[in-house]
């Protein structure tokens, strides 16, 4: 009993960053902009984050700081790509190399440092309950909050104007330019989106799952959130069981390791990868119902004079 | 007018050629890092090295270091660039640089190389290691005795056969406490990822490990640890700022002694290819202070290790009995020979796991 709270409570800490950089992106991606940039984004948030937790003693400001670190990473971006019109897939790439070498530099001297983590929350009665208590009731902010972030980012798509609007920017361009909607300001807004929510996942990391900075701590997360919004098919609520899903496949092949259940670990470690290929194997059988990529996802667009 | 102009020039010249000249008076020895420099471990450890060597021969010599040099063919363009740099000697520090390293050796003649932890040598090119398998015999006779309930969690990176030997040393060293002691060990495939070390002690420790133990290189195990409440041996380096009170030692890569040792050899011209595969009698590594324990254990653990430099006692004498209960063959009379313990692929009795692939 206690065991299986144990893992729930590893599964929801190892998905929320995923969830968090996954949902952003899912918004920039819906608006027709692809920024594989996640992952640099990603890696600045979690340097200034933790920098910023440091010199204050705020996980508040911390996160606050990765925030804003994510959305100058993505100004670039959209300067680069809505700007001047660059392939959004090399400057996506560059964007994540850049992140990385300036992310080591920023933390450089905050190496061996640490700090105290997010608290979780502890409420009387409710968090003492057996099994889900801890669950529903003990966790930290930022698992709070990704849960708010991505339903609130369904209501923003389906239930609102303003959600139309992005989705049709991200369908096709050509005819929301013709309505009159500014798509690159849509694009901006929608690419800084994803730019703060990645900043967040990263700074995520050293307030709350490691508390301490390292280079490259991120280790390729960015990468599996930009999976996790096409194993969703660009849709929020898919992405919640696939974010869910990766984190509990990652830990249970770990707990698997420890009973002695005798699969090979390198199978048991690719293991996650190969059910997001599965899945997207049985979503693109599947046809009806399954949503497919923006129209304009990636595309380049110049508004006519 | 033009005349002076000339002269200036020449003047100029005549004394860059001369600058340069000075400058290659100093013995220039450069470095190929795998990580980042502030990795906190493996990669750290060996910059560490290259800082003591140059505050001991810093008058004589001048030293350059590229880190983030992936493993593998790419390498081998970092280190050819230090060849033209004019670097003389050249330490490349992670296994994946063997070949590359190699490869360049054989087109330079001149410039001498010394690859960590590899196995091919060249008239110009040495090896060297260290015994840590030696360190992990003390840690498990430590965490036989510190932990509770009798199981010991083990953090591997990949089945290479130095962790599969690590795990070995470790679980022979536990044994000679407690025979009936058990290990979980799990593989992140991986030799850093701080998210993925963290859940993998978790896991260890809610099926009901108490000591962790790890062959990856980030801190953030033994910050688990020292949440939970429990213990933990650090790797590579000094963690204990991450773990005050779970940090029982540590096995800490201590490079500096050698790189000064063969540097002094090359500034004496008396530098050869050899194979130096040091233990704990050769400064190679060092034991982190023994902290969180009671004084009968650390006193234990610092006479296994005194015992372990003297040569009184070694971690895989003979007769060694592997998981199948058959005895392993003991090539290196009363003890297994170095081929065995670089090449080991099997557990020892007592090990309930099946190595990955195997």
């Amino acid at each position: 009993m206690e065991l299986v709270e144990a893992i729930i409570l590893s599964v929801l800490a190892a998905s929320t960053p995923l969830l968090i950089a996954a949902t952003g992106e899912l918004v920039t991606e819906r608006s027709g902009v692809l920024n594989l940039g996640v992952e640099g984004m990603m890696i600045m948030g979690a340097a200034c984050g933790f920098a910023g937790a440091w010199f204050t003693g705020s996980i508040v400001i911390g996160a606050l700081c990765g925030i804003v670190a994510g959305i100058l990473m993505s100004l670039i971006f959209a300067l680069m790509t809505l700007g001047l019109a660059v392939n959004q897939v090399a400057t996506g790439l560059a964007l994540t190399i850049l992140g990385v070498g300036l992310s080591g530099l920023i933390g450089a001297g905050l190496v061996g440092e640490r700090i105290t983590p997010a608290a979780h929350l502890d409420l009387p009665v409710l968090t003492g309950i057996p099994l889900i208590g801890r669950v529903v009731f003990g966790e930290d902010a930022f698992v709070y909050v990704s849960l708010a972030l991505i339903i609130g980012v369904w209501w923003f798509l389906y239930r609102t104007r303003a959600g139309l609007v992005l989705r049709a920017c991200g369908d096709n361009h050509v005819s929301a330019h013709a309505l009159g909607y500014p798509v690159l300001r849509i694009r901006t807004f929608a690419v800084m989106f994803g730019g703060a929510c990645a900043g967040l996942a990263g700074a995520y990391l050293p307030l709350a799952y490691t508390p301490f900075f390292i280079p490259g701590m991120t280790a390729g997360r960015g990468w599996i959130a930009l999976a996790l919004v096409v194993f969703s098919s660009w849709r929020p609520g898919r992405l919640v069981v696939g974010a869910y899903l990766f984190g509990a496949v990652t830990i249970l092949q770990l707990h698997a390791q420890g009973w002695g259940i005798g699969v090979p670990s390198q199978f048991m470690s690719a293991l996650p990868y190969l059910a997001t290929v599965i899945v997207l194997v049985l979503l693109s059988r599947a046809r009806t119902g399954g949503s497919t990529a923006p129209a304009a996802l990636g595309t380049v667009f110049v508004p006519d004079r | 007018m033009r005349k002076t102009i000339l002269a200036a020039v020449a003047g100029l010249l005549l004394a860059g050629s001369v600058g340069a000249a000075s400058a290659a008076d100093k013995l220039k020895v450069g470095f190929i890092y795998l990580g980042p420099i502030g990795d906190l471990g493996w990669t750290y450890q060996h910059e560490q090295g290259r800082l003591a060597l140059v505050k001991e021969l810093g008058d004589k010599i001048e030293t350059t270091y590229l880190e983030n040099v992936p493993e593998g063919p790419d390498s081998e363009r970092a280190i050819e660039q230090l060849v033209r740099a004019g670097n003389k000697l050249i330490f490349t520090t992670s296994f994946g640089y063997m070949d590359p390293t190699l490869k360049v050796a054989k087109k330079y003649p001149n410039v001498h190389f010394e690859h960590a932890t590899g196995y091919k040598r060249a008239p110009n090119m040495s090896t060297y290691s260290a015994k840590w398998y030696q360190g992990r015999y003390i840690q498990g006779q430590i965490a036989a005795k510190m932990s509770k309930s009798g199981v010991l969690g083990y953090i591997g990176s990949f089945p290479i056969p130095e962790v599969v030997s690590g795990i070995n040393a470790t679980m022979l060293g536990a044994q000679a406490v407690n025979p009936n002691i058990k290990v979980k060990i799990i593989w992140v495939n991986t030799w850093f990822d701080p998210g993925k070390e963290a859940d993998a002690a978790k896991a260890l420790l809610d099926q009901g490990a108490d000591i962790i133990m790890q062959h990856t290189d980030s801190p953030a195990a033994m910050q688990i640890a020292s949440e939970r409440g429990k213990l933990a041996f650090g790797q590579d380096s000094e963690m204990i700022k991450f773990g005050p009170t779970a940090q029982l030692t540590s096995i800490l890569d201590t490079w500096g002694p050698y790189y000064i040792e063969r540097v002094k050899a090359e500034l004496a011209g008396t530098w050869k290819s050899e194979d130096s595969w040091g233990g704990l009698d050769s400064h190679m590594f060092a034991m982190a202070p023994y902290t969180n324990m009671p004084d009968d254990v650390k006193k234990a653990a610092e006479e296994t290790q005194a015992a372990i430099t003297a040569g009184t006692l070694h971690p895989f004498k003979c007769p060694m009995v592997a998981q199948d209960g058959k005895e392993v063959e003991c090539k290196g009379g009363k003890t297994l020979d170095p081929g065995q313990i670089l090449g080991m692929n099997f557990y020892v009795k007592g090990i309930d796991d099946k190595i990955p692939g195997k």
